[in-house]
């Protein structure tokens, strides 16, 4: 896909030039993130050991007991070439304490849970060795909400979510990411046998280029379709931006007074760095 | 005449003037150790961009009285300074402002006349709008400036040249957007197309000054350049790095250029300005009987 190649030189420069500035300023030295064997996780691995220097990016990998044998002898694989801490801490022992006071027969709630569970070890971690929690969301499923809000998608910065799921497969080849990781399925693992692209139903590098169309080049559904994307996918697709945009913003604050986060009390985050 | 000027392709701390300044002066130090005649600074350097609600706490005034511009001003003795800061006039409005400092004294102010409300962009919120566009003269030359968004407009840098600019100067905080397969953002490969082309199309020379770093997930692409009146690229600064860039400006190669290649001489300014006057100003609609 020509249109959606990237300079991975650029794109490395950027990145980890942001992951080391907005660490600093924000008064850290040192990321940690959660890998789960995947491209996602693995590619910001790379990127922050080359930004903060591999001894200042802890790599924690959190099993739960159904979880991929083989994402977990990945993730040690990146590990190993990317030369970071890590440690290991299985989420099962928080995870099915719960699960036997609040029985969740659903896949998407046990799988909600998991996820949180595992931003809730991250922050512990964070606040334990002075670091900041590194995301690991792409552009892709940020715009399709594919992930747990106040789980996976909780960060304290995001490298990756401009770059659309193809453009991160690219930039992580660049890098180095190990074969086995940028060739296998991806999934979030949180059950055995689910992978994203038959959980979404459809697969990625076709939303990529259909979701490069709708927002970066502003196309409107008609000009999807004339270009031959079939209807109803595109409106699957559309509508999923819609419901999901919940999660891409801050909680809405009811306006009362004269200033009011978010409308009339405008700071970025690096205000006085 | 021949001098030497010095793009200076800095980051900044976002509100905090005290540390700006200092790396200010460190850079004209710098500048000056280097032979520089002239540094330039980018668009708001005094301050950092995206300052939002803190426009009005940072403002400052290019007089010797003021505590950011007197150290700058004593700094100018030395070697002439282009600087970018916020500019609160006495009806307390804000203007993005660029200060042209010699030889100890204010030489000349431009006040962003087209602030970017779209897309990323967010400054008519903030900010006044300049009312004016001038060149001015200085021991070098006769130079004008502009800020950012006034260059991505045709008129500004038409209408320096008709006033006589020999170096038009643009300074920026351009965010860089645009990844492509290309080594270049689109960001930069568009400032870059332009300044070569108003360089060509003007015969005078171009330097163009972008600044550095981040603000929050914005990035700012640096690549500071120069073209000469020929529209060749004769000095780069590297992209997202602070750096220096020195270049020589030779008026002869100006003289020269516009001996052979006549465009300002055969220009036709009245032509513009009656068309202009014909376009903004349709004759009435007879009323119908």
């Amino acid at each position: 896909m020509k249109e959606l190649s990237i300079n991975t030189d650029l794109a490395r420069k950027i990145l980890t030039g942001f992951i080391r500035d907005e660490i600093r300023r924000a008064g850290f030295n040192r990321a940690l993130l959660g890998l789960s064997g995947g491209v996602d996780s693995a590619l910001s691995c790379y990127l922050a050991a080359e930004a903060l220097g591999p001894h200042n990016v802890l790599a924690v990998r959190m099993p739960y007991t159904s979880s991929n044998q083989s994402s977990f002898d990945d993730a040690q694989r990146v590990i190993d070439a990317a030369g970071v801490q890590s440690i290991t801490y299985p989420i099962t022992q928080i995870v099915q304490p719960l699960l036997d006071v609040i029985p969740l027969e659903e896949n998407v709630r046990r799988g909600n849970v998991m996820a949180r569970a595992r931003m809730l070890v991250l922050y512990d971690f964070s606040a334990a060795s002075k670091s900041l929690v590194l995301g690991t969301s792409n552009k892709t499923e940020i715009l399709l909400g594919y992930s747990t809000q106040w789980g996976d998608s909780a960060a304290a910065l995001n490298p990756l979510g401009d770059l659309y799921k193809c453009q991160v497969r690219q930039l992580a080849a660049a890098v180095g990411v190990p074969d086995s990781i940028l060739r296998k399925a991806p999934s979030a693992d949180l059950w055995p046998g689910q992978t994203d692209e038959s959980e979404l139903g459809f697969n990625y590098d076709d939303a990529d280029r259909l979701l490069f169309r709708l927002v970066d080049k502003r196309f409107s559904l008609e000009d999807c379709f004339a270009e031959g994307f079939d209807e109803k996918f595109v409106n699957k697709v559309m509508a999923r931006i819609q419901k999901n945009h919940y999660k891409r913003i801050m909680p809405p604050i009811a306006k009362l007074s004269n200033r009011t986060f978010g409308y009339d009390f405008l700071y970025l985050r690096d205000w006085g760095t | 005449m021949k001098f030497t000027l010095a793009l200076a392709q800095i980051d900044t701390k976002l509100g905090v003037v005290s540390a700006n300044l200092d790396k200010h002066l460190d850079y004209i130090q710098q500048a000056r150790k280097q032979g520089a005649d002239l540094v330039v600074f980018p668009e708001l350097s005094l301050t950092g961009y995206i300052l939002q609600d803190l426009v009005p706490t940072v403002a400052a005034s290019p007089t010797p009285n003021d505590p950011t511009f007197a150290p700058l001003l004593k700094a100018s003795k030395d070697i002439d300074i282009l600087v970018g800061f916020v500019e609160r006039d006495a009806r307390s409005l804000h203007y993005i402002s660029a200060a042209y400092l010699s030889q100890g004294a204010l030489l000349h102010v431009h006040r962003k006349i087209y602030l970017p409300t779209y897309g990323m962009f967010d400054e008519g919120r903030f900010w006044a709008s300049g009312d004016s566009i001038r060149a001015f003269d200085t021991r070098f030359g006769r130079f004008g400036v502009l800020i950012c968004e006034d260059f991505w407009h045709a008129s500004p840098p038409y209408l320096l040249w008709m006033d006589g600019a020999e170096l038009l100067i643009f300074i920026s905080a351009s965010p860089g957007r645009g990844l492509t397969d290309s080594p270049k953002l689109e960001s930069a490969r568009w400032v870059e197309h332009v300044c070569g082309a108003y360089a060509s199309l003007f015969t005078c020379y171009v330097a163009s000054n972008n600044r550095v770093g981040f603000e929050d997930g914005v990035t700012y692409w640096g690549g500071a350049s120069v073209f000469d009146p020929l529209g060749e690229l004769v000095a780069q600064g590297p992209y997202h790095e602070e750096a220096l860039t020195l270049a020589e400006v030779d008026t002869r190669l100006l003289e020269r250029t516009r001996t052979r290649l006549p465009l300002l001489r055969d220009e036709r300014p009245d032509l513009v300005q009656r068309e202009l006057s014909r376009i903004l100003n349709p004759p009435r609609e007879e009323s119908r009987p």
